[in-house]
């Protein structure tokens, strides 16, 4: 018993003067991750928490420019587009070298789409590649000379440019994939200012300087991606010290960081909308009145406060702010007014009659969905609409509402993180879009003026004159109300007070290229 | 001996063999599949099938489960959709770092438990009895997952007397010490609910062979009370203590699904937890049959503990 004891003491004692090496060391960026990374493989993942790793890993041949959703040259220097907006010939970057020491060039970028796109590439088996529909507009792509690459659409496609600066654009080097075959995604090579290290499984992800990166060597020495699920953890593990930087911050604890001059807290609205999806096929909803009396109906200020606690905006229509290009800045947010809204429920003849409202329990973009559903169903509640709630896991809930809501529900929740205006409405809300022809419109609606603005705006390659197809399109759709329009989300970092030139993105990417840590 | 086990051994295989059944009918009845979990918001019913196909699976759920089955005899438990490696590996990883957390607490448990389940009984209704009932009874109730943040608070985040979570350090680490540095936190959290229920048994058991006759018959030929206490009392309680440390066992194994997620423990609890969400046949697959084979063999182990210990049940 005495020697036990003596043991334990002696064991304890030892522990103790171990050294904790919590402060991590200067030039090495520690980023606390979400979860563990599915693979390093551009084309096959579809996680943000994947992307960011990869978008310091990798380039792609347009990316977006700094603090906008708009296109720059990448490792395309420049590029030209023909009339008819189906053929792209880009002029690409000499002298730039994957990290294996192979060179890039315009036969690499062919590699890259044909290995996504043709079932018969001897490399189409490093896939699944789930995102490949990103650049299902591709017919050909041919290689003119060393630095020129040509690509033929199947037919005019304007998000084409922005699409490239998507995750799933990003070039890898042909040598190592043929190399390492499935496996290069947990040893990856790309061009990117950082190069992949090493990759210990549920504990870290380590990337190391490029030296020779085209656009200027990086500051830090490295970067360390640890994966912490729990957020009550990832708060522990940066008030001790082991993180520099901190992503999804939950709002309860972004207070405590704020008041502290130790860290610095940033935010940033981002390519989301969350939104309510009606049903306008049948039942109350079918009335144009009655989808405009929800949203009169909701109060989003006080969600976005209460709920949400500040870490997003309120949504005017279906295009996210962040799109700047894009978005109609004359577009008012519909105002909390319930009498305004029973008036219109009286007008449209509205009994009463109960409404179902799908509601998810987690997922991807949707923040708080419990609460919000609740706070929701509360407020209609007080203009007279009696909503009935049924709650589903998300991917239960995934397979629920994107088959369509006719004969099940009169109303959802759903979020939307895109990287180009094009996305959501052509997705969600054109008559070609409803779930039987492959869309996401689950709430039927159908609009022609919006068809034909939203396909025009495909056609169009000229910026200035997309915007404004866009901007029309998002004032009929607000007046239309197919949706009840809620929320853009914030995101949020904390980063120790010594960590440099960190900026977050409304691509909602990590970018870390310029960012460094002296001490 | 020898023949028991065989027998114990045997007599698994067939509740294994049945519990991949379970496993994969329970999979295929939950909605969602692991195409959707991976498109997300991208998945229109087209992509899916396109990426289901691409994963192989779109065959008969029936054919899936042959197939994995003959790989699984080949040592093959396929490769894992949402972390593209084998699951083999992923597992074996995982369930080494859930038995090195589990097994410590286990031992720390047992050993804490005894002891304080000891001391009560001896000195039953003392302060130290009081005090030890007290303590145990606050280990019981309070939320495991909630006592390990408060110990990550007051000693990582506080006193910074230990890391926050992982299983090494970022920088350097990696020989055993650093492990027990890590380990220690999480091993306490994770014990301190099985030392309590632990501890009142064992003082229970101790008071009734307390009472016996020949406990009485032990002190009156005049042996030291240490002797009768350690020699004759704790032997006979141990032996109605086993089976539970035994059931404990899977308790602890059962609990440190929310130890390792709040310590980022990589361990196969919230491995599976992750895996059942995306719909990862495969790595659900594995790590069931893994934690459940396990769990076989750490009964049958207390089981020829017991046995051991004492000579009736042979």
């Amino acid at each position: 018993m005495k020697h036990f004891l003596a043991a334990a003491i002696g064991a304890a004692g030892l522990l103790l003067t171990a050294p904790v090496l919590a402060q991590t060391p200067p030039n090495v960026a520690v980023v606390g991750q979400i979860a563990e990374p599915k693979s390093l493989d551009p084309a096959t993942v579809t996680a943000v928490n994947d992307f960011r790793i990869l978008v310091n890993v990798y380039d792609g041949l347009t990316r977006y420019k700094d603090g906008t959703l708009e296109v720059e040259p990448s490792l395309a220097e420049s590029w030209t587009i023909s009339d008819d907006g189906t053929v792209y010939t880009f002029k690409l970057r000499s002298g730039v070298k994957f990290h294996d020491g192979s060179d890039f060039n315009a036969e690499a970028v062919k590699f890259n789409f044909d290995r996504m796109l043709k079932e018969d590439h001897p490399a189409h088996d490093t896939g699944p590649f789930p995102l490949a529909f990103f650049f299902s507009a591709v017919e050909e792509v041919s290689v003119v000379d060393d630095l020129t690459v040509e690509f033929k659409l199947n037919a005019p496609y304007a998000p084409f440019l922005s699409n490239l600066a998507y995750p799933t654009g990003l070039i890898v080097s042909p040598a190592e994939v043929e190399a390492k075959g499935t496996e290069f995604g947990r040893q990856p090579s790309g061009t990117g200012a950082y190069k992949f290290a090493e990759w210990e499984p549920n504990a870290k992800v380590v990337l190391t300087r490029n030296e020779d990166y085209w656009d200027g060597a990086p500051p830090l020495e490295a970067i360390v991606y640890r994966p912490i699920t729990d957020a009550n953890t990832r708060i522990a593990e940066m008030l001790a010290g082991g993180l520099d930087i901190m992503v999804e911050v939950p709002p309860d604890s972004l207070a405590q960081f704020r008041d502290n001059p130790d860290y610095q807290v940033l935010e940033q609205a981002g390519p989301h909308v969350w939104f309510l999806i009606l049903n306008a096929k049948e039942g109350p909803f079918a009335d144009k009145k009655v989808r405009q009396a929800a949203n009169y109906a909701i109060d989003k200020q006080a969600l976005v406060e209460n709920v949400l606690q500040g870490t997003a905006e309120v949504a005017a229509g279906p295009t996210p702010p962040a799109f700047a290009w894009a978005y109609d800045e004359t577009l008012e947010p519909y105002p909390h007014d319930p009498e305004k809204a029973k008036a219109l429920l009286e007008e449209a003849g509205y009994d009463g009659e109960e409404l179902t409202f799908y509601v998810t329990e987690g997922g991807s973009g949707m923040l708080d969905p419990i609460a919000m559903g609740t706070a929701i169903q509360a407020d209609l509640q007080e203009v007279g609409m009696k909503v009935k709630i049924e709650t589903y896991e998300w991917n239960t809930f995934l397979g629920k509402v994107n088959p369509g809501l006719e004969g099940k529900a009169d109303m959802a929740e759903m979020a939307w993180m895109t990287n180009d205006p094009d996305t959501l409405p052509y997705l969600a809300l054109r008559s070609e879009a409803f779930p039987d022809k492959g869309g996401f419109n689950s709430g039927y609606y159908s609009n022609p003026e919006v068809d034909e603005l939203l396909n025009k705006a495909r056609e169009v390659t000229d910026q200035a004159e997309r915007a404004k197809l866009y901007k029309q399109m998002q004032q009929i759709v607000q007046e239309d109300a197919p949706w009840v329009f809620v929320a853009n989300w914030k995101q949020n970092a904390v980063t120790k007070a010594g960590v440099e030139n960190f900026k977050l993105q409304p691509s909602f990417f990590l970018m870390l290229q310029d960012v460094a840590k002296p001490q | 001996m020898g023949l028991y086990i065989a027998k114990r051994l045997l007599a698994a295989i067939p509740v294994l063999f049945g519990l991949t059944i379970i496993v994969f009918v329970i999979m295929a009845l939950i909605p969602g599949d692991p195409a959707t979990a991976i498109l997300g918001s991208y998945a229109t019913p087209e992509n899916v099938a396109k990426l289901n196909k691409d994963l192989g699976l779109d065959k008969p759920m029936v054919q899936q489960y042959f197939i994995w089955l003959g790989n699984l005899f080949q040592g093959d438990l396929g490769r894992s959709y949402t972390l593209n490696r084998p699951v083999l590996d992923e597992v074996m990883e995982r369930f080494w770092a859930t038995l090195i957390l589990a097994g410590s607490a286990l031992v720390l448990c047992s050993i804490l438990g005894l002891i304080a389940g000891v001391i009560s009984a001896v000195r039953q209704f003392s302060w130290a009895d009081k005090l030890i009932t007290f303590i145990v009874l606050i280990g019981i109730s309070t939320p495991s997952f909630w006592l390990g943040l408060l110990l990550i608070l007051a000693f990582s985040v506080q006193l910074k007397w230990f890391p926050v979570s992982g299983m090494y350090a970022i920088y350097g680490g990696g020989g055993p010490l650093d492990l027990l540095h890590h380990l220690f936190l999480p091993a306490v959290t994770l014990a301190a609910v099985a030392t309590g229920v632990i501890a009142r048994l064992t003082r229970t058991a101790m008071l009734e062979v307390l009472r016996q006759d020949y406990i009485r018959t032990a002190r009156a030929k005049g042996l030291s009370e240490r002797r009768v206490i350690y020699r004759h009392a704790f032997k006979a309680a141990l032996v109605a203590v086993i089976p539970v440390i035994g059931i404990q066992a899977g308790f602890v194994l059962g609990g440190a699904v929310y130890i390792e997620t709040v310590f980022q423990w990589p361990g196969i609890g919230s491995m599976l937890v992750k895996a059942i969400s995306t719909r990862d046949l495969l790595l659900v697959q594995g790590g069931v049959l893994v934690v459940a084979a396990a769990y076989v063999l750490f009964n049958l182990a207390a089981d020829v503990v017991q046995t051991l210990i004492d000579p009736r049940l042979r």
